[in-house]
């Protein structure tokens, strides 16, 4: 799919415009209908009673006395019959309600149904459980080692601990590599987890009709498989459950798993034939989590005198909590994300997640790569500092080009970090800065690497990966059927974006039907990155196939042959005589005439054939791949330890912005999203327990703490994305956390190797560094006080 | 042990639950009456008894914004606003904002083009502060921008395209520009569109 030759503008609001989001109007009106917004005749509130213990035996659960209170319908508790879920078919570990174990503060016992919340909220309290507390497993050390069976919080696994995944790569000989190397820098890093803090709460309506069938209204970014899972836990054929995606108000990846809550609604329906909804309170949402990992990280990387990278060898002992959802892809993601941009020599990956009772951990925003990609990057601004090197320029000689393929197998087609780089030092001064500005004021440079989604699906069936189909009637509007799912992103825009540009034709005659499994072909959801590459492409391919039926209905028109015509501007031109057209809507009337509507499908099925033979050599593939660089200026105040960020300069690669409004908005987002861990998000416990679940200790970035932010566009042209695009949704997160700790790494001259920079630890880091100045200045040894601090 | 982790603590016994009493409110203009518990929020009074559902709820505890109104001009969280406490007061919604629903108010159009709104749920929340803020002030600087909407949560934008929504709106309040009217690039025919009218067509 490419656009036409350049000059030529098909639509309005075609490729490379600037697009407000189509829904823009409902959203600024407060009409915009999110799933709590909805109300159904005869609904009823749906609450979850929750387990107050980390790791405990459910001895027994006495639901009576709650069941004799007027005003409650149903109460459902868990069951070994149940089917287990998840996301990810290779661990299907999670069960709607716990059976027989609580496995964390906050896990599903049981859920109540009544005619009120006070009444719900009575009945739990009603509800008399009785557990028997288990051995708890807090740090993912303690995971590793071998336990008794029944302690083992996922009794599938086939380890002997509570491991839930560990990869092994390795690609040349990194310990010859690292021996042989003129210089060496390594580290060993601690993340915290950190969440999604969507601003909607998860929200669910279930409706057990009637008929039989299930219709589900959920704030889900993966409608088809929580219509998958939906389907094996209520034992019914997929027909006959209907999955509607209401708005989403923002996600992240903290929607993409199909969710307990989504299960119990649909239990409780069953029980009441009534629907149900179950609206989650801002405590919840952090209770049940599915952030990022935490992690702790440890990296050697080396170089050649040059500063050629001859050798990475990371290893990551990644805390997943209670249950799997996307842990095995988090688990590879850790590693073999750091096979780019830079040519490595020689790379060597482990990577173990182990289940803790703790709440669950799963996608989020730059799933996987964020932590690695961070311990790399400033390890490679200390190898710049051995070499004798300028930051920019250690990483200009080290990256891979395009059309390449990397040591694990990766296929790079198009690549434009080189150019990333040349635009943010030049935009940013870098030359005239880095190492030059005063004390307290620093600059920093980080590239990023992302997958532009996955080049193979999760489910291993013959589905396509996304699937569009288009209709248009006499009326001359064009409506999308598409199952990818909008959380704020954009990609109902992009979807209309790329119809528009096909046909030629302005962007409000395009409607987008992306919610409803009942009408809407599958796309697999917004996950990866994947939507504008993949779904971007069905609905391309889908609109190419009406372009050509309006040709040859402009050619029986005209009598001129199809081949040479082109819609443009509502218009079908004969382009060899522009006089002759045909418009848009005589081509449509003419196309539908004895025939009906016109519809087409279009799908993008898979990647080509691509990577190596290695085990879990699948993943991480993807058809392609974007790439970023970022420049960061900052200050850091010495007294005080505070950073402020004052301008980020991000230039990202994402092929081809069809809408660079969207793409700059999403690398915005991102940007926020990387200060905010960088800075002060930390998911904590106390005793088991979330200890800041709400949206004051759970500090995220205000409009104060913004940065000013330069974004420069990079396009690459990707040979196979929908008008050369690729993702800028994920990518663009990754080089602001790294960026921004190397900047502050020139300003005050210590590095971290922990997340988040907060003051206390800069000011710790920085006496830390003049005691030790001090020390060396004056040649004496440690005074006694000083041994003790 | 059995005791729900979150939320208030539940009553002992739902059937006796405080009495209900009835409340007149002036909302969007119009006077209402609601029967209302004590512990009822303004938030859900909106939301659930009146249909209001434009203010979105966030976290229930004054963190995030979403569910700013205007109580008597002045921005006020609705979820930590009893609604016993608002009889009489003059409540303002987004619903007010832009009545007509095509007909936008500035500073929602400039959310809708300037890219301050992505997933939405913010964004009513955000207009209620900014609305006011420009009423205030008609030329905030950034700074007053930023700490105008510090209170209020976004986690998609990254706020620096909100502050650009705020100056576009101000500028347009001010009479500095005036909004392009949306351009029709081809002339679109209204009504039922049967006959064959193109130029090169075998129909004219």
């Amino acid at each position: 799919m490419s656009a036409p030759e350049s000059g030529v503008v098909r639509s309005p609001q075609g490729v490379g415009q600037r697009v407000p989001l189509i829904d823009g109007a409902s959203k600024v009106t407060g009409s915009a209908v999110y799933t709590d917004d909805l109300k159904m005749p005869g609904m009823l509130v749906g609450k979850i009673l929750r387990s107050p213990l980390p790791h405990a035996k459910i001895v027994s659960i006495d639901t009576s006395r709650a069941e004799a209170m007027p005003g409650v319908k149903a109460i459902v508790t868990g069951s070994g019959d149940m089917a287990k879920f998840g996301v990810l078919p290779i661990s299907k570990d999670e069960v709607a309600l716990a059976v027989d174990r609580v496995k964390y503060v906050g896990d599903c016992v049981a859920g109540v149904a009544a005619d009120t919340e006070e009444i719900a909220m009575a009945a739990m309290a009603a509800i008399d459980v009785r557990y028997e507390p288990l051995r708890v497993f807090d740090k993912a050390e303690d995971s590793l080692e071998d336990i008794d069976p029944g302690l083992k919080i996922n009794p599938d696994t086939r380890h002997a601990s509570n491991l839930h995944k560990e990869v092994n790569q390795n690609f040349g000989d990194v310990d010859a590599a690292i021996a042989a190397a003129a210089h060496v820098a390594s580290g060993k890093f601690r993340f915290v987890g950190v969440t999604h803090a969507f601003t909607e709460p998860h929200c669910v309506i279930a409706h057990f009709e009637p008929t039989g069938r299930l219709t589900i209204w959920s704030a889900t970014q993966v409608p088809h498989y929580l219509h998958r899972d939906l389907s094996a836990v209520m034992e019914m054929p997929m027909h006959k459950v209907r999955v509607v995606r209401p708005m989403v108000g923002g996600a992240f990846g903290g929607k993409s798993d199909p969710f307990p809550h989504e299960m119990i609604a649909s239990l409780l329906s069953r029980k009441t034939g009534r629907p149900v909804k179950i609206l989650f309170d801002r405590e919840e949402v952090f209770l049940t989590n599915h952030g990022r990992h935490p992690t702790k990280t440890s990296v050697t990387v080396a170089c050649d005198e040059n500063g050629k990278l001859t050798g990475l060898d990371l290893d990551a002992l990644i805390d997943g909590g209670a249950w799997g959802s996307f842990g095995v892809v988090t688990t590879y993601y850790n590693g073999v994300l750091s096979a780019g941009p830079y040519d490595l020599g020689n790379f060597r990956y482990r990577g173990r997640r182990v289940y803790t009772n703790k709440a669950p951990c799963g996608a989020m925003r730059g799933h996987g790569a964020v932590n690695s990609r961070f311990a790399f990057e400033v390890l490679v601004d200390e190898l710049a500092e051995k070499c004798g090197l300028d930051p920019a320029e250690i990483r200009r000689r080290n990256l891979l080009t395009s059309n390449t393929t990397t040591l694990n197998g990766f296929r790079i087609t198009s690549n434009g970090t080189a150019e990333c780089i040349r635009r943010v030092v030049e935009a940013s001064d870098w030359d005239k800065k880095r190492g030059r500005l005063p004390y307290g004021e620093g600059i920093g440079i980080a590239c990023g690497f992302y997958i532009s989604g996955s080049a193979l699906r999760i489910n291993w069936n013959k589905v396509p990966q996304s699937t569009a189909h288009l209709k248009i009637d006499m009326d001359g509007g064009v409506t999308v059927h598409c199952l990818a799912a909008e959380i704020g992103q954009g990609s109902d825009t992009m979807l209309a974006q790329c119809v528009a540009e096909v046909l030629g034709l302005p962007i409000d005659w395009v409607r987008v039907c992306a919610r409803d499994t009942d009408t809407d072909p599958i796309d697999l959801g917004s996950y990866s990155s994947r939507v504008t590459f993949m779904a971007g492409l069905a609905a391309s391919r889908a609109a190419e196939v009406i372009r050509q039926k309006l040709c040859q209905a402009a050619s029986r028109l005209t009598g001129r042959p199809a081949e040479g015509f082109d819609t443009r501007q509502c218009e079908v031109v004969f382009l060899p005589e522009p006089e002759v057209r045909v418009h848009y809507l005589d081509a449509v009337l003419e196309a539908i005439a004895g025939k009906g509507a016109l519809i087409a499908k279009g799908c993008y099925h898979d990647a080509p054939k691509m990577g190596g033979d290695h085990k879990g050599a699948a993943a991480g593939l993807s058809p392609t791949y974007s790439f970023q660089a970022y420049v960061t200026q900052t200050k850091v105040d010495p007294e005080t330890g505070f950073i402020k960020p004052m301008k980020v300069w991000a230039a990202h690669d994402c092929g081809k912005a069809l809408n660079p409004l969207a793409v700059e908005m999403q690398i915005e987002g991102c940007l926020h999203m990387g200060l905010g861990q960088a800075m002060m998000e930390s998911f904590g416990y106390n005793r088991m327990t979330v200890s800041n679940p709400n949206l004051l200790d759970y500090k995220i970035p205000s409009a104060l703490e913004m940065p000013d932010v330069e974004v420069h566009i990079v396009e690459s042209n990707d040979p196979e994305g929908p008008f050369g695009a690729k993702e800028a949704g994920e990518g663009p997160l990754l080089p602001i956390l790294p960026s921004l700790a190397n900047a502050v790494t020139d300003a005050v001259g210590v590095r971290f190797y922990e997340l988040p920079m907060t003051p206390d630890r800069v000011l710790n880091a920085i006496e830390k560094k003049e005691r030790a100045a001090a020390r060396t200045a004056s040649g004496k040894k440690r005074t006694p006080e000083e041994s003790v601090r | 042990m059995s005791q729900p982790l979150k939320g208030p603590q539940p009553l002992p016994d739902a059937r006796s639950a405080p009495p209900r009493q009835m409340v007149r409110l002036i909302v969007n203009g119009t006077e209402r009456e609601v029967a209302v518990r004590p512990y009822d929020v303004l938030l859900d009074t909106l939301r659930n008894d009146l249909g209001l559902t434009g203010t979105t709820r966030g976290c229930d505890m004054g963190t995030c914004g979403c569910c700013t109104v205007h109580m008597d001009g002045v921005p006020q969280l609705s979820c930590l606003t009893l609604t016993l406490l608002a009889e009489g007061a003059e409540i303002r919604t987004i619903e007010d904002v832009a009545p007509l629903g095509t007909d936008l108010h500035p500073v929602q159009r400039a959310f809708a083009t300037q890219g301050g709104s992505q997933c939405g749920f913010c964004t009513p929340g955000f207009v209620m502060t900014v609305t006011e803020l420009l009423d205030r002030n008609p030329s905030p600087s950034d700074d007053e921008i930023r700490r105008a909407i510090s209170g209020n949560m976004c986690r998609c934008t990254g706020y620096n395209k909100i502050v650009d929504s705020v100056r576009t709106a101000a500028a347009e309040l001010r009479g500095e520009v005036t909004p392009k009217a949306p351009e029709e690039s081809v002339p679109t025919p209204v009504g039922p569109y049967d006959k064959v009218r193109s130029p090169g067509g075998n129909g004219r």
